[in-house]
This record gives structure tokens, sequence and C-alpha cells, in this order.
């Protein structure tokens, strides 16, 4: 098969974790984050600084990225989850600008140049690095569609929807709500950011502007917003769909357009089915209410 | 015997208003305990206060000989303080069912994994309350009794000591507030010490054992319902002479 095919899935699974990761705290909870570009990009550059300081191999890349990830979601999320509603989301923007701006003077990881990373040989039994790195996205994708998905249908998805629908009233049920969001930030955050590590043996070459960039925030809202936020599999279809629309219009019009797409999407299912593909599917097949 | 409720000298202001100013009280174990004032006197923030919504600046709230002035909402629902809200706070993207398994998850079975059991105690609560007809119904689809209702029995399902109602019957007609009374004085026969904020004054002197009046954020009057609305001072205030 056509090594293309797996360098575009590539990206396509890779928006499938954003998305998942991204609607654990925006769509379960109602905390709209703006900052998915900073743990994609702590991501990417935590691979980048393993492979320059020890030449550790992906799967440690991958793990380290989580990690940090994970660790900086609960920062974020301390300083910041006390903050409801818009507060909350400008701060998560806030960080990411802070962060690109980090590694824009930081030297050793290549600063505002960016740095080249050379590709190792792929490891047994893949023969091509590409296809390698298709296998590792849709496991990461596997990996978050269930962790979201045991979030969704446990005690946990309860707390953070009612957290969402009423948070004095969440409190007042019982539910430790701060204790309860800073796990979805942490979980949402190391998600994002293992996403983000493969990026470096993807391209070969890890620049901050494009790591960090706008666009992994914007379109990791817009797909759980597409595909439905109230159902794990709202965010893989929104993720799914834009992703192969995006790389479709990529290859066959132009590069630059692929943003527009995710833009007047957005707009026809904000105004046409609120609640996404899910929504529109429960509106077509309702489920019969006991009475 | 201690008793269960003791606020020392609370005193809350929003800005340069005093919401409360030293409120004393003590409310016993078992007892019904009704709190009545013009609007605006502090009987919500009052409560605020003692369900942890709201902090208060000075004093200290006491629950069962434990100071939890300091302790956020959630932890004093698990020693055992519910409330229900003034205006309805269902969780609307659930179902009337699942609006009772978050506290009974959250509180009552913290730790075990038995959906079903949860859910069969979560049905037999909105049975005693009248609710389960509606239990898969959605909860942004009730009327205003059936929100009433799901207010009291979403406190309910934190099994509390204490039970807080915040004007669970404002707006409902004569049969309704029966309704709800019967209720609240069933809860009160199993051993839960309930308080009582209402302005349907019929209602919180039948129901109330014992009586306090705020005004301006302090208490300007306590006792049985037949001396209070004998009280100058709160004809004055509050019932109009």
């Amino acid at each position: 098969m056509n090594e293309y095919y797996f360098f575009a899935g590539y990206v396509v699974l890779q928006f499938v974790v954003l998305a998942t990761a991204w609607n654990i705290l925006g769509g379960y909870a109602g905390y709209v984050n703006f900052g998915t570009g900073a743990f994609f990009g702590i991501g990417a550059y935590t691979a980048v600084l393993l492979i320059k300081a020890t030449g550790a191999p992906l799967g440690v890349q991958i793990l380290a990225a989580a990690s940090v990830g994970g660790m900086l979601g609960f920062g974020v999320g301390l300083l910041t989850l006390r903050l409801r509603g818009i507060f909350f989301s400008i701060a998560t923007v806030a960080v990411a600008i802070i962060l690109e701006t980090v590694i824009l003077n930081w030297r050793y990881v290549g600063g505002a140049t960016g740095v080249q990373i050379l590709r190792p040989a792929p490891t047994w039994p893949f023969d091509s690095y590409i296809t390698m790195l298709f296998t590792v996205g849709l496991a990461l994708a596997v990996l978050a569609v269930l962790i979201a998905r045991y979030i969704e249908t446990s005690w946990l998805g309860r707390g953070l929807r009612a957290i969402r629908d009423n948070e004095e009233a969440a409190e007042c049920a019982g539910v430790p709500t701060l204790r309860l969001k800073l796990m979805a930030c942490a979980v949402s955050g190391a998600l994002m950011s293992a996403a983000g590590a493969p990026l470096a043996m993807y391209q070969s070459f890890v620049e901050p502007v494009s790591s960090f960039s706008l666009n992994y925030s914007v379109s990791a809202l817009a797909m759980p917003l597409i595909g439905g936020t109230s159902h794990w599999i709202g965010p893989v279809l929104g993720a799914l769909l834009l992703g192969i629309v995006q790389q479709v219009v990529t290859v066959t019009i132009s590069s630059e357009l692929n943003v527009l797409v995710v833009g007047v999407l957005l707009v026809v299912f904000v105004v046409a089915a609120p609640d996404g593909i899910v929504g529109l599917y429960r509106k077509i097949f309702p489920k019969r209410e006991k009475e | 015997m201690s008793p269960l409720l003791q606020i020392k000298g609370v005193s809350k202001s929003f800005g340069g208003f005093a919401a409360l100013s030293a409120v004393s009280l003590d409310v016993a174990r078992g007892e019904r305990f009704g709190l009545i004032g013009p609007n605006g006197s502090g009987k919500t923030t009052l409560i605020n206060c003692v369900s942890g919504s709201a902090r208060n600046e000075q004093g200290a709230i006491v629950f069962d000989g434990e100071d939890v002035t300091r302790l956020p909402a959630y932890q004093r629902t698990r020693r055992g303080i519910a409330r229900s809200f003034q205006i309805p706070r269902p969780f609307r993207s659930m179902t009337v069912l699942e609006n009772l398994v978050v506290p009974l998850e959250y509180v009552a079975h913290r730790g075990s994994l038995h959906t079903g059991e949860v859910e069969k105690e979560a049905l037999e609560i909105l049975e005693k309350i009248g609710l389960a007809g509606k239990a898969q119904a959605s909860s942004s689809k009730l009327s205003q009794v059936e929100l009433r209702k799901l207010e009291l029995a979403r406190a309910m399902a934190a099994r509390p000591r204490l039970l807080i109602s915040d004007e669970a019957m404002a707006g409902l007609s004569g049969s309704e507030v029966e309704e709800v009374l019967k209720i609240l004085f069933e809860l009160n026969e199993t051993g839960i010490t309930i308080i009582m904020i209402e302005h349907i004054m019929q209602a919180v002197m039948r129901f109330s054992q014992r009586v306090v009046c705020l005004d301006a954020g302090r208490i300007i009057c306590e006792g049985t319902p037949a001396s209070i609305v004998k009280d100058p001072q709160v004809r004055n205030a509050y019932l109009g002479a």
C-alpha cells in the first residue's frame, strides 16, 4: 500500500487522541481548554529533549511526554481551575503563549530555528518508520478512547457531568469538584502531550511556532463539538470526519484551505446540529423514554 | 445531649453590606426548626455558610461536635449536612434517577461499585417522594413541583442527619404544599433534623417546633411558633401588623 495513506492516517489518529483528550475536560466537565497546543507542543519538545540528551526510543519519549503533560495539566489546573467558564479558557491560552516563548528562547532544543531529528531505523516487525508511527498512533488513539470511555461510564463521569450541569449543586451532593477537575485536567493533558511526542519523528523537524500552533487548540475543540461532546464516540467521529476532509482538501485543493474547512464545518454544525453528530443521531433515532 | 448544629457568632459580609452579623443559634438533634424573615434578611446566606457554599468571615459552624467552618461543602455533605436549593438546580443532562445516583455514589456508597444496588436505592427514595414514575425522564423536563421534589430527593440521597430545606414550597399550590410537608414530617420521624426556610407561614408554623426570625442579618426573635407570631418585632419586620 502507498505509504502516503499511513502518513495522512497518522495525522487523523493524532487528532482522534487530541479531540478525545480535550473532551474529557471540555465535554464532560464543561471546562473549555483553549490550550491544547501547549500540551501538544510540550509533548513534542519533551521528545526532542530526550532525543538530544539521551537518544531514548520512541516508547520512552511518549511515556515521558505523557508524564510531563499530566504534571502540566495538574499544575495549570491548580492555578486556574478555581476560575470558572471563560476565565479558565483565557488562562489556558496564556499558558500556551508562555510555553511557546520559553521554547523559542531555549537554544538547546533549537530555539526559534527549530531542530532537525534523524530518524533511527524502524524497530522490528516494521520495515518503514511511517507504518510504525501509524501503528503507534493507532495504539494511542485506542488507549485514549478506552480511558475516556471508562471515565464517561463510571462514577467519575457522572461527577464531571454534575459539575458541568451545576457546580455548586454537585459540591453539595458530595462531589469533590476541585479534585475531580484536577484529575480530568491531568489525564487530558497527559494524553495531549503523548499525542505530541511522536511529532519529532514524524516530521524529522520540529520548530516552536507550528508545534504550539493555535490550529491544534482549535481543531481539538472543533472536533468534539462537531461529533458531539456527550458520548466518547463524538470526538472520534468529529476527528475522523474533520481530519479526513482536511487531508483530502490539503492534497486536492490547497493546504491553506483546510483551516477554512474547520471553520465552515464548525459554523454549520453549531447552527444546524448543536449537539453534534451524536445529538443528530439521537434526534433521528430517539431512545424511548420509559414513563 | 449536645446540639447537632451550633452556629457560633457567624458574620458574613458582601463588600460593605453585612449580610449576617454575629448570628448564634443551636439546633437540637431530631428538631424541626423553622427559619423565617423578610427577603434579604440573611436566611439563605446563613444556610450557605452552614452547607459550605459560602464561607463566613467570623464565627464557627460546629456540626455534631466537630468544627466544620473550614471544610469544603462536599466534606460537610459527607458528614451529614444536606440541602435543597431555593431555585432548583437539577443536573439537567441526567435522568431523574441519575440525579440521585450522584450523591449516592459520592456519599453513601463511596468505594463500592454495585451500580445495580445504588440504582435500587435511588428508586426507593424516588418512590418515597412520589417521583418513581419519572425515574427515567430527563430532569430538564420536570414541572415546578417535580423539580422541588427532586431537590429534596437528591438531598435525601446523601443520607443526611441534617436536612436544610430552602423554600422547597415557594410557588406551589395548596395541595402541593401539603404533599411536601408530609414528606418532611416523615423524614423527621426517621430521625433527620430539619431546618425549614419558608415564606408560607401556615406551613412553617405547623411544621416547626421552634422558630427563629432573622432581620437584616440579626436574630430578632426566637421561640415557639405561637409566641413568634405574637412578637411585636416580628410583626413589625416581617408579618406586618
